[in-house]
């Protein structure tokens, strides 16, 4: 128990610190991945066979390449891509991005993969009429996809983006690999000093297991509220 | 662009494929035995027997398949007990460990996987067996296993490419498979792009064969 109190002992505050970065991370990887998708769902959805191949081509390879290679991409291309168009406009120095950027970016473009997927679905699956009877009344693009296409979509795509945010949360422990403190790397470290690895991980364990619990909780509060009416 | 290091890495990084193969294979036939024991467990009518699956599945979907992996690694080689058994032959070897730590992780997903498909298994079938005379374990084997299997298909299929990405986990415990020489050949050339590109085009490669083949069998295995 001592060695996961709070003070200089123990390793509890830091194992907290750690777990606010993982929340942090991965809620930082779901916007971006929400970004990836607001762009490609449309290509995705849309009738010309160029922009589908390029929505095609990113889903599948985030999707079938591993999570770890991607990191791995990111953290060591990251800085000189960045430099690479850094050097376009005139600016020659280094360039060093820290791990959190690079590791919400990758694991973000992962999430952004599946959260693409999730709405394509839940946006096909909207009943045509729906559509149609947009267009009949004439009602600006606008109020027609935030006031009719976006509330049924929601409903449809929480419980599968759900998983989405289960994957993402867990996919945040790859990122100890570029030496971002979150519960992970916490837990090596301190696994390394104490001698005491079983102990570690195994809280790291449960740490991400309430984290999922929670959040779980969360969004199923969410869903009912969503699904009201049916 | 580097065409000499696409061409020099390759032959590298297909020689690892032959471990990322392994790992896959061992782990998935480990992982659906396991997977087919915990499925049954969950539809025992005991709450206790039922509740001891749902409690293997849920710690295992609920936690990342790194920590899984360092504890069994890391963590199981600290009990002073094991080391004195037998297990800690198999224990002190990284290969073990990662398809300990992947068969158990897929062995939850699977577990899953067939429990949905055992129970979208119309009663009427099972009733229609048994007024047959049939007895339990032939009901089993014969009218409830195909079917489950011909039901978690496409799941299983999804289960499989996840589980081919779970395996570059092994190049966290020093295994040298696809994504362990590819971190390998970056670290020291720095050139992340083109590795990349060779490595990734390896997992799509497996992924689409993968793909064809549950594709295959759903076609086989379909309703006359």
């Amino acid at each position: 128990m001592e060695l996961i109190s709070f003070g200089d002992n123990g390793w509890g505050d830091e194992l907290f610190v750690a777990s606010l970065m993982t929340i942090a991370v991965a809620i930082t990887a779901m916007l971006i991945g929400f970004l990836f998708a607001l762009v490609f769902t449309p290509l995705k959805l849309s009738k010309n066979k160029f922009l589908n191949l390029i929505a095609n081509s990113y889903t599948t390879v985030v999707r079938g390449v591993p999570e770890l290679l991607v990191i791995y991409l990111f953290f060591f291309g990251g800085s000189s891509a960045i430099m690479y168009v850094a050097q376009i406009f005139g600016y020659y120095d280094y360039i060093e991005i820290n791990a959190f950027i690079t590791g919400a970016t990758s694991i973000g473009i992962i999430s952004g993969a599946y959260s693409t997927e999730v709405f394509r679905g839940a946006i096909q699956s909207i009943d045509k009429g729906q559509f149609e009877a947009c267009h009949v009344l004439g009602l600006k693009k606008y109020i027609y996809f935030f006031k009719v296409i976006m509330p049924q979509m929601l409903r449809l795509a929480i419980p599968n983006l759900s998983n989405v945010w289960q994957i993402t949360l867990k996919d945040t422990s790859l990122i100890s690999v570029t030496g971002l403190v979150e519960i992970m790397r916490q837990s090596y470290i301190a696994a390394g000093s104490t001698r005491d690895p079983l102990f570690f991980y195994s809280f790291a364990a449960l740490l991400y297991l309430m984290l999922t619990y929670l959040s779980m909780k969360l969004i199923n509060r969410l869903e009912k509220n969503y699904s009201r009416g049916y | 662009m580097d065409l000499e290091l696409i061409i020099t890495s390759f032959p590298k990084l297909l020689g690892a494929t032959v471990i990322t193969l392994k790992l896959l294979s061992a782990s998935l036939f480990f992982g659906l035995i396991l997977g087919l024991f915990f499925a049954i467990l969950r539809l025992n009518k005991n709450k206790l027997v039922s509740g001891f699956a749902y409690g293997y599945s849920y710690v295992f979907r609920g936690t990342p398949l790194l920590v899984q992996i360092f504890i069994i690694y890391f963590g199981l080689g600290q009990i002073e007990y094991l080391r004195t058994t037998f297990l800690w032959v198999i224990l002190k070897e990284p290969y073990w460990c990662a398809i300990i730590a992947f068969s158990l992780n897929t062995g939850a997903y699977t577990s899953e996987i067939l429990r949905s498909a055992f129970e979208t298994i119309k009663p009427g079938i099972i009733e229609a067996g048994r007024s047959l005379g049939l007895n339990k374990v032939f009901i089993f084997s014969k009218i409830q296993i195909p079917i489950a299997i011909k039901q978690s298909l496409p799941a299983y299929g999804n289960e499989i490419i996840l589980m081919l990405k779970g395996t570059s986990l092994a190049s966290t415990v020093t295994l040298m498979d696809i994504t362990g020489v590819a971190k390998f050949i970056i670290s020291t050339t720095f050139r992340p792009v083109e590795v990349f590109i060779i490595a990734g085009s390896i997992y799509l490669f497996i992924t689409f064969l993968v793909h064809n083949l549950i594709k295959y069998l759903e076609k086989k295995y379909r309703y006359q």
